[in-house]
This record gives structure tokens, sequence and C-alpha cells, in this order.
């Protein structure tokens, strides 16, 4: 397993470096939360995402992509986790595009990848009902109705739900609540008759949506996969949005570390650089080396994307190690991040507090720590 | 690439022929080969299969073949390893000749120097300990005071070291003296090596918490060690004892990479190697760990064991050929020994009071020697530089902070 980056990787790094810093840096989601833009993301810069072909770098290119694998879709997605980039990459392509690539059918991949390769289409994930992370705890229901289904429910958490055109919507046909069976999912159109839509604005000024299903009718051809045995495909869809969403993780908690750093050979008190008081140098030493351990089990897991000898457990482990790794670090780096810039880490005009802001919401989405520790030890037996 | 395949099927071959079947278990911490004049096997299988590997210079890989080494370059040396875990072989042989003196002499030593001690150390002939620490002299190692003097080609050493590991049963010592107290502390130490049968040693072992004594104190007593023994130019040991460092912590930060077995940490063995499965069996839970909080703690831990395995690759992939250890070193070393503390505190509560024996009935032998490698487990944050020591210098080498006490006695840390 390779755990450092080849050199393709390596170029693909550099450009989205210099994209995310020059073109989308963190004054771009300020703006965005300060005028309280409708789509919650900016047009413009998602537009030249799509032109660098960002929203198809997984998908194969059967479907329109670039087969750049998951090890470079992460790359992307760690620097657009340095300056906290708001763009439908998590949303449409890491969950929903992979949703569709893993799970549809050839005439449904046909259709629906090549658009959000082009940046045509945008499409939410509804999955959690609960305000923790508990993907088999479905209320929501798919009653069969004729050839189709009649969906009821309400969702939560929907990433991008509020300018999303189509929802992928995780239903039950069967079986009581907390059971993986009788869980499906469905493919549908944001406007159909019966879904209320209600943005929610999030403390990390990205956007999500509760949604409403009453009596929304579907045809069969809304089917994702299976009615009632959707459920192992899309733990495997989460599992590597899971790893996706740590890469992004990764990339934001670096940047806090490298801020940190700056201020503490820059800032003096005492007369002296407070960098040189071993009460910081200690807990930034600390830091760096969790961040070491963050950085390989995000370039482990991502390999093991790509690499099809990989069992569907490996991937599961791995997934639930580096997402609580990641929310582990992040929440004790965005902590420090405030604490050790002192008094100007607390006010709104200085950067730091989009990304304490940013850690909780990355730390409870798809699961928090505690959650993947859970699944960890079930997955190995204890 | 095709070259590498030929490698690793030559290899298995080998080992398939030449590793004895005793030799692919788990290792028993009496079982351990160290070498030397006096070496002992208990397992007759242990002699065969270290002569059998000396004699390929396997017992260190990647140290060229002129002097006995086995000459592969960093992808051989890491598929032979791979396939030695394939079959769960033991270290055929486990010295601070290999892990410490080696890496160094090789880089610093003169050719007579290399020619003389290289070749025993990859065939086990001499055991080898390290002469750092002293009395007046531990995280501040530089300021160390044991005294060669030079009159004619032969230096008379005189002082004392102490956490010598071994050294009541080592042949050889390397040690740190300081050669000139004129100058400041690190301009005035060099490196020498000396024989421990000559006059004027002696070594008292040290009786730990755990009660075990792998520690000595070792007092020389106007010793006398030829000119040509010095290790590098007169007063520039330090540099030399830094690099030696280096080496020591990477081979300590193995402590957090498994259970198997390790040189100084003591070793696990039967169904006390995992932690999750004493949890379950002293609970008599069949599927799932009954004691949440604990089952929390265990996840995190085997998680974190993950992340730093995974972290130890990393940085082997990352190293060049025969660049050796670097900065690094001193995060994995930190790292790895909290993690192996934590394995043994979580084992501590996993075995509950049956964790608890010192000696005697009522408890099996793998309990009472979790026990007492729960002890000997503390001192792997204070060996090699205490953790303090790595975080300080993890904030000045790799963080590049700056240095309060650069002017004092902080660079002179161990």
């Amino acid at each position: 397993m390779a755990l450092v980056l080849n050199e393709d990787q390596l170029l693909l790094k550099d450009s989205a470096q210099s994209f995310c810093q020059q073109l989308a840096p963190v004054s771009v989601l300020r703006r965005l939360r300060d005028s309280n833009d409708e789509t919650g993301f900016d047009q413009a810069i998602w537009t030249q995402m799509v032109d660098l072909g960002w929203a198809g770098m997984a998908i194969p290119e059967a479907y329109g992509g670039y087969g750049f694998g998951y090890g470079g879709l992460g790359v992307v997605l760690e620097e657009t986790g340095r300056t906290l980039v708001s763009s439908p990459l998590i949303s449409t392509v890491l969950l929903a595009a992979t949703a569709i690539n893993e799970l549809g059918s050839e005439q449904q991949k046909q259709e629906l990848l090549p658009k959000i390769v082009a940046g045509e289409l945008l499409v939410a994930l509804a999955l959690d009902e609960n305000s923790s992370h508990a993907p088999s705890r479905i209320h929501t229901s798919a009653e069969r109705s004729g050839d189709g289904f009649i969906l009821n429910g309400a969702k939560t958490f929907v990433l991008d739900g509020h300018v999303a055109q189509k929802l992928i919507v995780v239903a039950r046909s069967s079986g009581e609540i907390d059971s993986k069976q009788g869980i499906g999912l469905f493919l549908v159109d944001a406007t159909l008759e019966g879904i209320a839509i209600n943005r929610t604005h999030m403390v990390d000024s990205r956007n999500s949506a509760k949604i409403e299903f009453s009596q929304v009718e579907v045809g069969a051809d809304a089917l994702l996969g299976e009615a009632d045995g959707g459920f192992d495909g899309l733990d495997r869809v989460l599992d590597i949005a899971r790893i996706g969403l740590a890469a992004e993780m990764l990339g934001s908690i670096q940047e806090v570390f490298e801020r940190i750093l700056d201020f503490l050979k820059t800032r003096e008190q005492f007369g002296i650089l407070i960098g040189s008081f071993q009460g910081l140098q200690h807990r930034a030493a600390t830091m760096y080396s969790e961040i070491e351990l963050c950085k390989s089990v995000v370039r482990a897991a991502l390999a093991g994307l790509d690499d099809p000898a990989k069992s569907r457990e490996d991937i599961a482990e791995l997934a639930s190690i580096a997402k609580a790794k990641l929310s582990e670090v992040f929440f004790e780096v965005s902590n420090e991040g405030i604490q050790m810039h002192g008094g100007i880490g607390m006010t709104d005009e200085f950067d730091i507090g989009f990304f304490l802001k940013r850690a909780r919401v990355a730390q409870q989405f798809l699961g928090d720590a505690s959650f993947h520790r859970d699944r960890y030890a079930s997955l190995n037996n204890f | 690439m095709q070259a590498l395949e030929k490698f690793q099927k030559n290899t298995r071959e080998w080992l398939q022929a030449n590793c004895p079947e005793s030799m692919r278990t788990a290792m028993v911490a009496d079982e351990v080969v160290w070498g030397g004049r006096n070496a002992r096997f208990k397992n007759p299988d242990s002699k065969l299969w270290l002569e059998r590997m000396a004699a390929r210079g396997w017992t260190c890989p990647t140290w060229p073949a002129e002097y006995g080494g086995g000459g592969l370059n960093k992808e051989e040396a890491i598929i032979l390893n791979q396939e030695l875990r394939r079959i769960n072989a033991r270290p055929a042989l486990t010295s601070f000749g290999i892990s410490m003196l080696g890496p160094v002499l090789l880089e610093s030593g003169s050719v007579d120097q290399i020619m003389e001690h290289i070749p025993k150390i990859v065939a086990g002939e001499i055991r080898w300990c390290q002469g750092y620490s002293e009395p007046g002299s531990g995280s501040d190692l530089a300021s160390l005071s044991t005294r060669a003097e030079l009159h004619g080609d032969t230096y008379t050493i005189n002082g004392s070291k102490v956490w010598t590991s071994y050294a009541d049963q080592a042949d050889w010592i390397f040690c740190l003296v300081r050669t000139d107290f004129e100058v400041p502390k690190h301009a005035g130490i060099s490196f020498i090596l000396f024989d421990m049968a000559s006059p004027g040693i002696t070594t008292k072992p040290i009786q730990l918490i755990s009660g075990g004594s792998p520690f000595c104190e070792t007092f020389f007593d106007d010793v006398k060690v030829p000119q040509r023994n010095l290790v590098g130019r007169l007063n520039e040991g330090w540099s030399i004892a830094k690099r030696l460092l280096q080496h020591e912590r990477t081979m300590i930060s193995s402590f957090g990479l498994s259970s198997g077995q390790s040189d100084r940490g003591g070793t696990t063995t039967s169904n006390l190697a995992s932690v999750e499965a004493a949890a379950m069996h002293y609970r008599g839970d069949s599927d799932r760990l009954s004691d949440a909080v604990l089952r929390d703690r265990i996840a995190q831990f085997k998680i974190d064991s993950a992340a730093f395995a995974y972290t130890s690759q990393r940085s082997i992939e990352e190293s060049k050929q025969g660049q050796g250890p670097n900065a690094t070193s001193s995060m994995l070393k930190n790292y790895g020994c909290e993690l192996n503390k934590r394995r043994y505190e979580l084992l501590m509560q996993a075995l509950g009071s049956q964790g608890l024996g010192w000696e005697g009935d009522g408890f099996n032998s793998d309990e009472l020697q979790v026990t007492r490698e729960w002890l000997r487990s503390k001192a792997n944050s204070i060996e090699g530089g205490t953790s303090e020591i790595q975080l300080n210098v993890i904030a000045k080498r790799v963080l590049g902070l700056p240095d309060i006490m650069s002017m004092s006695k902080q660079q002179g840390s161990k």
C-alpha cells in the first residue's frame, strides 16, 4: 500500500492548492455568510472547479469521469479543507455520485453521472432522521403502491438539500426501526408534490436542510438498487464518503496547525516569542504527532479505496479508523486554534473561528468519533 | 520489479527450508537471543536459526555485504521483513550492536574499527552495552563527567554510568566520556569503545519496581583503553551520540507496533496478546465486551495503534535509501512508548484482580508476567530520552519553534 503521493497526485495537489489559495480562500466563505447567499456556495467558483475536472475525479471514464480514483479526489478534498471551500463537492460528488456509481443501474449511471461531472446536476443524500448519525435508524417509509412507492417521513442534516435538483432518500419498505433489512434508496426530483424543504443555517456557514415527505408518489424507476436490501450498499457509499470527508478534515486540521505555528513564531509577550515557552511547545509537538497519524490513516484509507484487493470489511474498518481519528484530532486542534491565539482567536474578524465551527459539523457528519469507535469494536468482534 | 519478485520468491523458499518450526511461534521472554561470548540458547533451534540467518547477513539485512551484512537495498529489506512476518518468525538476534552501535559505526567509524566490530555484531559474537547516562546526567546528558585522559597512546577512564542495560552480561561498551573540561559541555565529549573484561570495571545490577534488573550501575576505575578505540574525532563525540539516539528511539518506537516481542519492553503471549480478548475472557463475555467504557477505550487504543503502524510504514516509505532515521524518530519514539504504556494499563484493567498478583499461587504465569511487564513499561517513556525531551526535540528541530535555552542547558538534553 502506497502511503506517499505519486507523481500525478503531487501535480494535482499543487494545482488544487494554488486554486484554493488564490480563488477560493476563507474570505469567500465569509462573504457567502455575510451576504446570506441563497445557494450557500459560489456558483462561479464551483463552475471553475468543475472545469478543473474535480466533479468527475473518481467517476469512471465510461460515464464521463476522469478515472483519477479516490486518491485523486482525496487530494482535492484535502486542499479544499485548507480554505474551507463551500461547494457541492461533498454532497453531490462524494455522496450522491458515489451512490449512483455504486448502486445505480446502467441506465441511471449513463443518464446522471455525466451531468454531475459537467456540473449540471446537484443531488443531495437525505439520510439522517435523528440528531446523531444512525444510518439504520430509518422511520421514513416507502410503501408499495401499484408499480411504485409512496414516501412519508422527515429528514434532517441533508447537506445542500435546499439547492439540489434531485434527492436520494433513504426509506424503509419493511422491517422494524434499526433493522438493516428493509431499507432502500430512492432517487427523486426535489420538486415533487409532497416534498417540503426548509433550509437550515448551520454554524459552519454551509447549508443543510430539513425535508418532509408527505404522500410523495414515485415510480419504480426511482429505486437506486434494491427496495429492501439496500443497506449494505448504502453503508459502502457512506464509508467512501467518510474517508473523503476525513481527507477534507485533514486539510483543515493542517491549516489550523500551521496558523498556530505562525502565531507562536511571531507573537511576543514578556519580551520574547511565545513559541519559546515549553508549555506551548509541548502542546504543539503533541498536536504535530497526532496530525502525522492523521495523514497516515487518510492516505491508507484512500489507497484502500483504490485497491481492488481490499475487502468490504477492510474498507469499513479503514473508514471507521479514519473518521474516528480525524474527528478526535480536529476537535483538539480546533480548540487549540482558539486557545493558543488568545483573545484575537475569539474575534469574528479573525478566521480561526471558522475552522472551529467547521470542525464540529464535520465531526458530527457521517458519524462522530464515538460512533466510529463503537463500529470499529463491532467490526472486530468485541 | 522482476528482480524484486524473484527475490521474494527465493526468500520465501529459503525461509521455508531454513526457519525451524519452533522459531515460527511467538517469542518467549527467556528465549530471546542476545548473542555474545556467553550466549545462552535455551532453545537449541534458536542457535541454528541465528547461525543460518547470520551466514546470509540477514541479522543486519541492509549492512554492506563486505562486512558480513546482508547487502540488501531498501525494497529487498522490506520484502525480507514481510516474509519473516508472514511466517511469524522470531528475530534471530536482538542486540544493541544491531539497533544502536552498528549504524553509527558504519557512518563514523574508521575502516579498522568497522572491520573489527561489524562482522562480530552480525554474527552475534559480541554483545554490546550503552554507556550514556550518569548519576548526575540524565535528561541533561551532555553534562556527563566520566573522564578519559590520554597518556601516550592509552586513555585512562574514571567515573561511573547508570541505567546501563545488561552491563553485567555485555562484552563491550560504547561509551560517552569527557575529554575536555575547559570548553562548553557539548564540545568536550568523545565516543569510545572498550572491552568490559578490562581491569577496573565493575557492574552492579539495579532492582526495578518490576522486580527485574535489566539495568546496572557501572564503575570505571583507571580503565586502560587504546587510543585507536576512539570513534570519530576527539571532542566531537556529541554528534555521534545524538545520531545513535535517533537509532535508539527508532528501536524503542517499535514497542508501540505490536504485541509480539520486543527487546526492552517485554513480551506478551497466549490469550493475553490482545487486550480485547483478555477483557472478554475475564468477564465471560462471548460476542461483545460488556464494560462499555473499557470497550470504547480499547477501540480508541487499537485505532491509535493502527494509525501509528501506518505512520511507521509511511516513515520508511518516505526515507530515502540509506538515509536512516530522522527527526521524526522522536515523534515515533514518544508515541510508540505512550501507546505501549496504554496497552499495559488496558491489560491491567482487562485482568482486574488477576492482574494484581506478585508471585505464588492464585495466578498463572501469564498473569504474573503481565503485572511485571506493566511495571516495566513505565520506563518506556524515560529510557532513550524522556517523553518530555522528545517533545522538546519535536518542537525545536521539526517545528522550528524558538529555543529559549539555546545558550544553556537545553541543547545538551538527551
